[in-house]
């Protein structure tokens, strides 16, 4: 498994990956790490079921600025550790990296998976956003996957972990290098991987009313999305947009504020374990595909809810 | 220079998906251009009206009915088009790059190719990282932001959480384009009537003499995901309203 690494940690959602691949006893998992030191993270690795992990270098540093040698790099992991699946995070970063691995190589690939079966190569994953599943049958190896975060919950499966360090012999290419890496102006939570997603649609009215969902978000540890609407009216940035062309979630808790419930829009969150909508308008699409609807006006009820939940908390 | 474009044909996005037992599905539906190739087309055609004497070429692998989505293609302004035909609507991306690569080469010389970040339809997010490799050629996907000076195009790319990462990388080149790159043009009824002039070059697939690969992934059936149930409706005062929902998420849900 490829661990996805931020700021020199182990990221939370490569747990559930891990379990994902824990699934079959008979599989050895081996956690490959680029930057984040090996004896770091080994507590936790094995924690979740890793047998091995090794740290994958190459004879020039600044490894995470070159994607296409660090995909080399895996490569030549993949043969040297005779790996028969690389699983990853399919986040935007382990996406991007695994389709490089699977590019290289002509290798079977399929980015974010719901299930796997590691005895017949059978995956399901959806198809036409969210609207159907398909069954895929992989031919050949190595089999290339990454798995859709928070799909898999993380279980606990203590193992003994060796650390080996990798050299791989990789000449740096200098035709595609990260120059820089900017902060977005949302800063907040990465949307895909949250465990809980406060969202707001065009029913919002305003960037600066979108504030109203920011403070419940605080209170609540969660992300904040937004609808094609509220995006395209200009009230949210678009890197926060979930559905069709925006992200696909799949939080534990997703609420919909203020959002009807377009097909586009369950494309993007429909994986969602727990689907609350809050709108006034009783006929809203939204209300006949969620867990739990509240009809009400959202500047009333999201409030209400934040207060709610400080004073839980105080308690 | 010659920019080409790799459009797909696919159902449109609110279409009713129907399942015909394994990987056959309702193709009566309405079909349009993938919706992240019509960004890939506006750059290309934004870099065509700055560098005078470019030619945008729309590229598409698929079966006769899309002819209709390379015309949209046209209608918004791409040159000429480029139909491979196959006979099935599903093809592996393995082989569907094979097929885009051979096309390309056979018509022309590329110093940019523009691809949609994923199509909406397997949402495989393969075909430019494939693509790029039988080409040999660096390769950044979602993209948002495109400049070129020089030989060096510099991107960005759009991450978690709104990072966005700055990539240079040498053209010719590979970019998959991402909804926050450009706001595309509709077509104007001139436009879509000049459309039906230009030039549409139809290849056989059996004509570019590619042996049949082994597919890497088979699609055995396509399953009506089920949508949940009308959920339980509270209607009160906001606050008996939020003191409730907060029961149920704890005690019933418990994701809280």
């Amino acid at each position: 498994m490829l661990i996805e690494e931020k700021g020199g940690e182990v990221k939370k959602t490569n747990l559930g990956v891990l379990s994902a691949a824990r699934q079959d006893q008979q599989n050895e998992v081996c956690a490959l790490v680029f930057s984040v030191h090996p004896e770091s993270c080994r507590g936790m690795l094995q924690r979740y079921g890793v047998d091995k992990i090794v740290a994958v270098k190459t004879p020039e540093p600044n490894l995470v600025s070159r994607p296409e040698d660090q995909a080399g790099a895996l490569s030549l992991a993949i043969d040297e550790f005779k790996l028969d699946v690389l699983l990853g995070v399919a986040s935007p970063a382990g996406k991007d990296m695994l389709a490089r691995v699977a590019s290289l190589r002509d290798a079977p690939l399929v980015l974010d998976c719901l299930e796997i079966d590691f005895s017949s190569g059978i995956i399901k994953k959806s198809h036409f956003s969210g609207r159907t599943t398909a069954t895929l049958k992989l031919k050949g190896r190595p089999w290339i996957l990454g798995v859709r975060p928070n799909i898999f919950p993380e279980i606990i499966a203590p193992r003994e972990a060796d650390v080996f360090t990798y050299l791989a012999p990789i000449q740096a290419s200098k035709r595609l290098v990260i120059r820089e890496t900017r902060q977005g102006a949302a800063g907040g939570l990465d949307l895909s991987e949250a465990e809980i997603i406060i969202a707001g649609g065009r029913a919002v009215g305003s960037a600066d009313n979108f504030k109203i969902l920011r403070d419940c978000a605080s209170v609540l540890g969660a992300a904040v999305g937004a609808s094609r609407a509220a995006v395209d009216a200009g009230f949210a940035a678009h890197a926060m947009q979930v559905g069709q062309t925006g992200k696909t979630v799949s939080p534990k808790l997703y609420l919909a504020c203020g959002i009807s419930g377009s097909i586009q829009h369950f494309a993007g969150m429909k994986t969602a374990k727990v689907i609350v909508a809050i709108n006034n308008d009783p006929d809203a699409p939204i209300f006949n595909k969620c867990d739990y609807g509240l009809l009400g006006d959202l500047f009333e009820v999201v409030p209400a809810l934040t207060k709610a939940l400080g004073q839980s908390q105080l308690k | 220079m010659q920019i080409y474009v790799c459009i797909k044909h696919v159902p449109d996005t609110a279409a009713n998906i129907r399942p015909l037992g394994g990987p056959a599905f309702d193709e009566t539906v309405k079909f349009i251009i993938n919706p992240y190739d019509e960004h890939a087309l506006e750059q290309a055609l934004r870099i065509r009206e700055e560098k005078n004497g470019s030619e945008v070429i729309a590229v598409t692998a698929g079966k006769e009915a899309a002819m209709g989505t390379l015309r949209s293609a046209l209608a918004m302004g791409a040159d000429r088009g480029i139909l491979i035909k196959t006979d099935t609507y599903f093809s592996d991306s393995l082989e569907t790059s094979r097929l885009l690569k051979r096309a390309i080469e056979l018509d022309g010389s590329p110093s940019l190719i523009f691809t949609g970040k994923q199509s909406v339809d397997t949402e495989g997010m393969q075909l430019p990282f494939r693509l790029a490799a039988f080409l040999d050629l660096p390769v950044v996907v979602d993209v948002v932001a495109f400049s070129m000076a020089g030989g060096v195009v510099t991107v960005e790319r759009e991450g978690e959480g709104g990072v966005r990462e700055v990539i240079e990388m040498t053209a010719p080149c590979v970019v998959g384009a991402a909804k926050g790159l450009n706001r595309p043009r509709c077509p104007t009824l001139p436009e879509m009537m000049k459309a039906k002039k230009k030039d549409i070059k139809i290849i056989e697939r059996a004509d570019l003499h590619i042996p049949l690969p082994h597919p890497t992934v088979e699609i055995l059936e396509l399953q009506a995901a089920p949508d949940r149930g009308r959920g339980v409706i509270l209607k009160d005062r906001p606050e008996n309203m939020v003191r409730e929902l907060l029961h149920l998420l704890r005690e019933e849900a418990q994701v809280l």
